[in-house]
């Protein structure tokens, strides 16, 4: 029992030597893998525009409900969030917002450090939440693929598309 | 009226000194005990951290120093102050170097043997007077702990006392010129830590505190200062322990080339590093195997350690 005792003393002893565990967080930085779920972002498509359509997908598949919106239509028929809030104060940074989203508009980032002395400065608008880049996504155009028609695009002038059928032209 | 100012200059310098040692020994805890789970522990407050005592005492001054209502008052006050008294009065006997220490007592040893016995007042009376059903399961435990491990700490440093033929710790320390207790009383040494532990109710015998079952123990209803007295009290009971395991077992002062205060401190703050790499590795054991380990071990260790002692020093002759 003596002769058990002392050998765990020993191993224990043993790791006075070794490496620490520990990462000194101000000053070291962890690493964050690329998939890492953190702060929420909106991100804009190759041209530049919102990629965001507003189907309220992710506001629905929020657990919490912190995602609210409201869906707006510009003059080519496209859709687009009036306002896009998120409250981060409630957000869990579960990532089903990111699923749920059919355009790759809302994505989570590697970043955690959104500490705030004010509860309300934790309520991003869409102006915070809104990126200039593509995010994890480059390339992609919802609207170049989607067949929907908006201004600028007919039916079947999107990419992988044919020529819708005339059905009265197929008539014998 | 020079040899007074002397005294008092010792007195204090001693008090002092065990004070600010005993008052850093929690950060030094904390950060060994963080080494030696690979990680680093405190070390934010000041450089390395040596400040996270300071930080710790102005919390708890800034705490609620509560008394419960349903308490014994006066009791309840006194208690914590018991165990800090006597475990700063043991200090009067060590020898720390030739010329420093408070009083050359005659039985010295004796004296630091009771007033450890002493120190059982402060759990028991805090446990009871708190009128905590747990704070009272913890006395109980630690007047039962502290009592039976007594019995063989007296016990184990007779052999010392039979080799040096005295009881004034000075003059044990003396004895040991030639040759370290710890090697003809191994046994004394081994018996005397375990003792020790279970006296300063630090971790493997902490049955008394067990925050994981008791929450705190006897000091449950403590707060504020009241409960530092109880947190400083057990360090500085580290450190008497230690220093009284150097006085008794590794020579004392005694050391070649550097000054015997320094060989003094180096030595304790080994036996320091010790107490908390145990608290680090080992387990707590059941009440039950304590008190049967105590009994039924370590008390017929020490009196065979005694008998063989007293018998080999009977039969040389010296």
């Amino acid at each position: 029992m003596i002769i058990s005792a002392l050998i765990s003393v020993w191993n224990v002893f043993k790791h006075l030597f070794k490496k620490r565990v520990t990462i000194q967080y101000p000053e070291e930085r962890p690493y964050l893998a690329p998939r890492w779920r953190g702060r929420i972002i909106l991100s804009r498509d190759p041209n530049g525009e919102e990629r965001c359509v507003a189907c309220y997908l992710c506001a629905v598949a929020c657990p919490v409900d912190c995602i609210s919106l409201q869906a707006t239509e510009d003059e080519h028929g496209r859709r687009y969030p009036e306002w896009f809030r998120i409250n981060f104060s409630r957000c869990i940074f579960c990532g089903l917002c990111e699923e749920a989203c059919p355009t790759y508009a809302i994505q989570l980032t590697p970043d955690f450090e959104m500490c705030e002395y004010d509860r309300q400065n934790l309520v991003y608008e869409k102006e915070d939440l809104l990126i200039d880049g593509q995010g994890k996504y480059h390339g992609y155009n919802f609207y170049r693929v989607a067949g929907v028609a908006i201004g600028g695009k007919d039916k079947g002038e999107s990419e992988n598309e044919d020529a819708p059928i005339d059905l009265r032209s197929l008539l014998p | 009226m020079s040899e007074t100012v002397l005294h008092l200059i010792n007195v204090l310098g001693i008090l002092i000194v065990v004070l600010s040692i005993a008052a850093s020994l929690p950060w030094v805890e904390r950060r060994l005990l963080g080494y030696l789970q690979d990680r680093y522990g405190p070390n934010r407050v000041g450089p390395f951290g040596v400040l996270q005592t300071v930080a710790d005492a102005i919390k708890l001054f800034t705490k609620e120093d509560w008394i419960p209502p349903f308490a014994d008052k006066p009791v309840f006050i006194i208690a914590p102050t018991v165990i800090m008294t006597t475990i700063l009065t043991s200090f009067a006997v060590v020898p720390f170097s030739p010329g420093i220490g408070v009083i050359d007592l005659n039985i010295g040893l004796l004296f630091f043997l009771a007033m450890s016995s002493l120190g059982v007042y402060s759990v028991m009376l805090a446990g009871w007077s708190a009128n905590n059903k747990y704070s009272l399961l913890g006395a109980l435990r630690a007047a039962a702990q502290m009592l039976s491990y007594e019995v063989f700490m007296g016990l184990s440093l007779m052999g010392v006392v039979i080799i040096s033929g005295t009881f004034n710790l000075r003059n044990i320390v003396l004895a040991q010129k030639n040759m370290w207790f710890c090697i003809p009383q191994i046994i004394g040494l081994i018996v005397f830590i375990i003792a020790a532990l279970a006296e300063t109710r630090r971790l493997p015998f902490d049955l008394t505190e067990a925050e994981s079952e008791l929450v705190a123990g006897y000091h449950i209803e403590y707060s504020g200062m009241k409960f530092g007295m109880f947190y400083i009290g057990e360090y500085v009971g580290v450190t008497l322990i230690s220093s009284m395991i150097v006085t008794l077992f590794f020579g004392g002062w005694q050391g070649p080339f550097l000054p015997p205060i320094v060989w003094f401190i180096i030595k304790t703050f080994f036996f320091i590093g010790l107490f908390i790499t145990l608290r680090a590795s080992l387990p707590r054991p059941r009440f039950d195997q304590l008190m049967s380990y105590g009994w039924k071990v370590m008390l017929p260790l020490a009196l065979l350690n005694l008998l063989v002692t007293g018998g080999i020093v009977l039969a040389t002759g010296s």
